[in-house]
């Protein structure tokens, strides 16, 4: 653990500035993802600016008839807000997967989006990772790699993206609204974060002095057929092997329009759109599910010890359509998400 | 109608109260004056030498007051037996920081103190040290042919009984024969409390150590040994334990550092763990197993052969009793039961929870599920056909053995009659239904305990005895048995433990605690009780005259007799009338050897899952566990209910979960924290039913208690496996069962 030094911004143009200024700076916003890694001495701040103080807690409408999710108002705000509930419940579901209520309860959309991977590795001041140290090595291949990625890995990283809440914002086809020292800017959710390539110590794209101010939900309504599947060790409190955010719009039995991505399989949220277009226009049939499942995991590769995600992902994807197109997410299922 | 009958009660624990509030202090919360932090620095490197600490450059920064580690520790005792714990196992044990050599990985190499715990952990942060690595070997895997026989091994380890009758034949000649290997990892205790020691440091030696233990009095003794300390200056206290399961058995190296530190600043010190630091210590070990199994064309088993080999570290020789437990849950003529260790770069292994047996059961118990599978016969009735009336091992009758009714009594609980037998037979709309079975057996022992009783004239009476309570339910069963033998209200008695200023007490381990302390509990108060009479004897007009201890009663707060209840004295008004301030009795409780050598005394239990499946995804739950565990005596049905219960779920979290994953290419384990170390949460676990069937025992001990700290974890993963197994047809032998397991 590092010492540094606390200072609070209560406007976001102050914060970027102390941010821009300073390359040891981090902000800290629920702290419940950057206080484990100070203290398992992963980041190493010289000076955290608290973002809690900013006015960015609010859930209101947003201008094209959306949702607009304050980058401060917490996870556990978030998934209970009532339009959420009624209009996105996908992300309702996604975010009551994650975590326990007490972190949800600390957590905030912001710091949510900005959350390190959980590699053990990468945990782990003993061991090479390439995330963590550029260019010493990533332990995890030809290592241990249970919970690693399958699509879109490189040879620097096979680390994976550890949210649920993400997975629904890809879905959902959310935009983030940023501020940096030169001004702001709106940013698709999938450009947002990135995948390893050469350069694992980057999780996504924005300027080291950009805040996210904003989560913002396009006014479209997946609200009748959608599911959060989410597969993993223990039934709360444990991050995705697999997980599944999947939402269609039918007409009678035909699909409209879906939004399939994935989590646990990448370095980010694995939106698959290509997938996506095998659904559009076509029966909500197994065999369809089946030909876009298929479609998602054609060029992953496995590592030895996550191999088995390759089949789980199909299999979850499947079953997260089928729930979707028979609206049955809510159903009380042991097997699902049991910790609201 | 007596209102001081506490034994056999479901009462709250007396010492609940202080754990919710805050009251409970547990090693890491003295907080005495004028102290110092340490903290403990872990090797990265699972082999080598340190060839350089960089102390200089930390040591440097305000604030940081010493780094202690092999460059300067002093020279301590010299011989291995200084360094020998209570239940140290053969070979010679680590000493911290005495070496230049790294034998494990996170290997405890340096203490660095500083006035706050923050100064400490940054300063640790900074510690340079250089390595020269060598290969390392942590895979038992490739040892399969490097096993050994121990030889002596540690106190409670019995070896394997040699081969009865002719196993090798018997297995070729069978009806069915089976054989399959089974597998678990390494796993770590993790009670939810860290280790920490608290060292007051009182001038020139003397020591008041607030040490996390099972067993204070084992502490005090290493500590003496190892840094030439008298028990004036070594006293340990430790009164509250936030959970141990074995890992607190052995003194952990926090509080020799603690101590080291003390001694050399003159100044109070504390050493806490990281959760991290918890991977860095014994652990239950990485285990391969080999059982066959032949029967007889009426379904008797006609042979056994089980075979285990577990690592252990370079530096000690850790055993456990793995194997012998087949030899005497089922009869059976023809028995060869071997054990094998094999050396790795581990820290030595520890007892964990039901060590040896919770092992031993899983192989066994899945092993014979295969065979009534094999055989044609209900896995219920296959046990049933085989059941064991006497311990083969040991040639001796058992003292008591309830476990037929175990298995009718949690078989019609949990309505095994309506098992289809077929594998995936049986459904809940689209998820496979599996109902599994399986056993155990658990030695019922008693070590010699010390106890002192007091009575004040105010009618309070206090008893001590050195034990610990590790969250047991220890406190409050001592004040039942002490408030009911002297018939006193539960508020009118106090129980004390966890001091080595009080009389001595065995480790809490081995599940004997119950039988140990109770019986001389009710020793000491009897011995007080005989006092008592005489001194009410003496009283002007009282009733008792003549009277022996065996004519009297103690119930209600009075001294009775027992031919006429009207004719009774009041204990509170006896030291009054006698002048007497207060009255003491002291003893030390020996168990009886001629009944201890005579039977078989064991525990047992059957336990009965129901898991359901999805077999797309693989998914999991167990959704009712019925629990059957004939241990004697069950002093207070609702902390002996707590303890099954939490049995049933460490079983399912060794069952689905719990594995230390060792990265070979690093020789460490790579899962070592609470995020990926998995166990259960609430949201995992369903129904779980305990039964205690009625088992009188007047052998076993006076008390006729067995113990229930560790038979109900017995079976469980087993029978967990099994009813996987009877919902999918698949056999997973290697632990966890896990997602990818049940998918592919
Ligand atoms: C035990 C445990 C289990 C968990 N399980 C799950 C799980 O199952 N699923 C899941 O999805 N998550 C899980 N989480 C992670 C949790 O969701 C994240 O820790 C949380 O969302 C982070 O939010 P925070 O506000 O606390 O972020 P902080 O820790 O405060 O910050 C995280 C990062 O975000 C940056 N940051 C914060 N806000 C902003 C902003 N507005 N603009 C720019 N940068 C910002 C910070 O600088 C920091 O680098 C778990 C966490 C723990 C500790
Ligand atoms: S997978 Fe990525 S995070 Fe993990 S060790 Fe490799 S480089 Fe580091």
């Amino acid at each position: 653990m590092n010492s540094f030094t606390y200072t609070r911004a209560t406007a976001v143009e102050a914060a970027v500035r102390e941010k821009a200024a300073d390359d040891g700076v981090k902000f800290i916003a629920g702290g419940t993802n950057l206080l484990d890694l100070i203290k398992e001495n992963v980041e190493r701040p010289t000076r955290l600016v608290d973002l809690n103080h900013l006015p960015l807690t609010a859930i209101e409408a947003a201008p094209d008839g959306g949702l607009r999710l304050g980058a401060l108002a917490t996870n556990a705000d978030t998934a209970w807000h009532e339009q959420v509930q009624k209009r996105y419940p996908l992300l309702n579901q996604a975010i009551l997967a994650g975590a326990s209520p007490q972190l949800r309860n600390m957590a905030t959309n912001g710091g949510n989006l900005f959350q390190r991977t959980r590699c053990y590795y990468f945990y782990d001041t003993a061991t090479p990772c390439n995330k963590r140290e550029p260019g010493s090595g990533c332990s995890a291949i030809g290592g241990y790699n249970r919970i690693h990625a399958i699509l879109g890995t490189s040879d620097s990283c096979i680390a994976t993206h550890p949210s649920d809440m993400c997975i629904a914002l890809a879905a959902l086809n959310a935009t983030l609204q940023v501020t940096g020292k030169n001004g702001e800017r709106t940013v698709k959710f999938e450009d947002f974060h990135r995948l390893p390539g050469n350069q694992p110590e980057l999780d996504n794209t924005l300027a080291p002095d950009e805040v996210v101010t904003a989560i913002d939900l396009p006014n479209e309504d997946f609200s009748r057929h959608f599911s959060y599947l989410k597969l993993r060790d223990r039934q709360s409190y444990a991050f995705a092997l697999v997980s599944v955010a999947a939402a269609l719009q039918l007409d009678g039995n035909t699909i409209k329009d879906a939004r399939l991505a994935l989590g646990g399989v990448a370095h980010k949220p694995w939106r698959d759109q290509q997938a996506e277009d095998l659904l559009k226009g076509q029966p909500a049939t197994e065999e369809t599910f089946r030909r876009a499942a298929a479609a998602v995991v054609e060029n992953a590769q496995g590592y030895g010890h996550n191999t088995f995600k390759i089949e789980l992902a199909k299999r979850a994807i499947v079953r997260a359509l089928k729930q979707a197109a028979e609206g049955t997410q809510h159903a009380a299922d042991i097997f699902t998400n049991s910790n609201p | 109608m007596s209102m001081t009958n506490h034994i056999g009660k479901p009462l709250n624990r007396v010492d609940g109260p202080a754990k919710v509030t805050g009251g409970a202090k547990y090693a890491a919360e003295f907080n005495v004056p004028n102290l110092a932090y340490g903290v403990a620095v872990s090797s990265s490197i699972a082999k080598g030498r340190i060839r350089k600490i960089h102390a200089d450059e930390i040591l440097a920064i305000p604030g940081v007051l010493q780094v202690f580690s092999h460059e300067n520790v002093p020279s301590l005792a010299w011989f291995d037996r200084s360094y020998k714990d209570d239940v140290a196992p053969g070979g010679s044990p680590f000493r911290p920081l005495q070496g230049a050599e790294v034998k494990y990985s996170m290997q405890p190499v340096a203490l660095v103190v500083a006035e706050t715990f923050e100064l400490a952990r940054y300063a640790s942060g900074l510690l340079r040290i250089d390595y020269d690595v060598e290969k390392h070997d942590t895979d038992l895997e490739t040892k399969r042919d490097d096993g050994f026989e121990p030889g002596r091994g540690k106190t409670g380890w019995v070896p394997p009984p040699k081969p009865r009758g002719n196993p090798d034949k018997e297995l070729r000649n069978a009806t069915h024969r089976v054989e399959a290997e089974y597998i678990h990892l390494a796993q770590h205790h993790n009670p939810m409390e860290m280790f920490a020691s608290t060292v007051e440091f009182l001038g020139d030696k003397k020591l008041t150590v607030y040490d996390k233990t099972q067993g204070a009095f084992n502490s005090q003794q290493y500590i003496m040994k190892v840094f030439g300390l008298n028990k004036d200056e070594a006293h340990v206290i430790s009164k509250f334990t936030g959970g141990g399961f074995g890992s607190g058995l052995r003194p952990q190296y926090q509080l020799f550092m603690a101590v080291l530190a003390a001694l050399e600043l003159k100044r109070s010190v504390r050493v806490s763990l990281t959760r991290q630091q918890m991977f860095s210590m014994g652990h239950r070990p990485h285990t391969l197993q080999y059982v066959e199994l032949g029967t007889n064309p009426d379904g008797s088993l006609a042979a056994l052969h089980h075979h285990a080999l577990h690592e252990t570290s370079q530096y000690e020789d850790y055993t456990e009793n793995v194997v012998n437990w087949s030899g005497m849950l089922y009869q059976c003529d023809n028995v060869k039961l071997t054990y094998q260790l094999a050396k790795i770069d581990v820290a030595t292994p520890q007892d964990m929870r039901a060590p040896g047996a919770a092992t031993g059961s899983f192989a066994l118990e899945c092993a014979m599920d295969e065979m009534a599978y094999a055989a044609g016969i209900d896995p219920l009735e296959f046990r049933l056909r085989n059941y064991a009336e006497r311990d083969q091992n040991a040639n001796k009758d058992f003292s008591s053995k309830k476990l037929r009714e175990c298995y009718h009594e949690g078989a019609a609980k949990f309505g095994w009659d309506k098992r289809t037998a077929e594998p995936g037979s049986m459904r809940d709309g689209d998820l496979l239904v599996g109902w599994g079975v399986a056993t155990g057996v658990w030695d019922a022992s008693i070590q010699k305990c010390a106890a002192k009783a007091t009575l004040t004239a105010d009618g309070h009476l206090t008893v001590l005895s050195g034990s610990n309570d590790i969250g047991t339910g220890t406190y409050t069963i001592m004040t039942q048995i002490a408030a009911e033998t002297l018939g006193l209200p539960m508020a009118a008695v106090t129980f004390q433990l966890g001091d080595t200023t009080m009389p001595e007490a065995p480790l809490q381990g081995g599940s004997w605690t119950a039988a140990s302390v109770g019986n001389a509990v009710k020793q000491v108060c009897d011995k007080l009780g005989e006092q008592l009479l005489k001194l009410a004897q003496k009283m002007e007009g009282q009733p008792l005259k003549g009277a022996s201890y065996e004519d009297v009663q103690f119930v209600n707060g009075q001294i009775r007799l027992n031919s006429d209840i009207t004719q009774a004295v009041v204990i509170r008004d006896i030291l009054a009338a006698n002048g007497e301030e207060k009255l003491e009795a002291e003893n030390t409780m020996m168990p009886n050897p001629v009944n201890q050598l005579k039977n078989s005394l064991h525990a047992h239990n059957a336990v009965f899952v129901e898991v359901k499946i999805d077999p797309e995804l693989g998914t999991l739950r167990v959704t009712r566990v019925v629990n059957a565990v004939a241990a004697g005596r069950i002093l207070n049905p609702k902390t002996a209910r707590s303890q099954v219960l939490g049995s049933v779920v460490w079983g399912i979290s060794m069952a689905l979960m719990e594995e230390s994953v060792m990265d070979h290419g690093f020789g460490r384990y790579i899962n070592h924290n609470y995020s990926e170390y998995h166990i259960p949460v609430s949201a995992d676990i369903h129904d779980i039913d305990v039964i205690f069937v009625e088992e009188e025992d007047d052998k076993v001990n006076p008390l006729g208690i067995k113990g229930i700290g560790e038979v109900g974890l017995l079976g469980v993963a087993a029978a967990v496996a099994n009813a996987a197994y009877h919902a999918t047809g698949k056999r997973i032998r290697n632990l966890p069962v896990s997602i990818e397991k049940l998918m592919l």
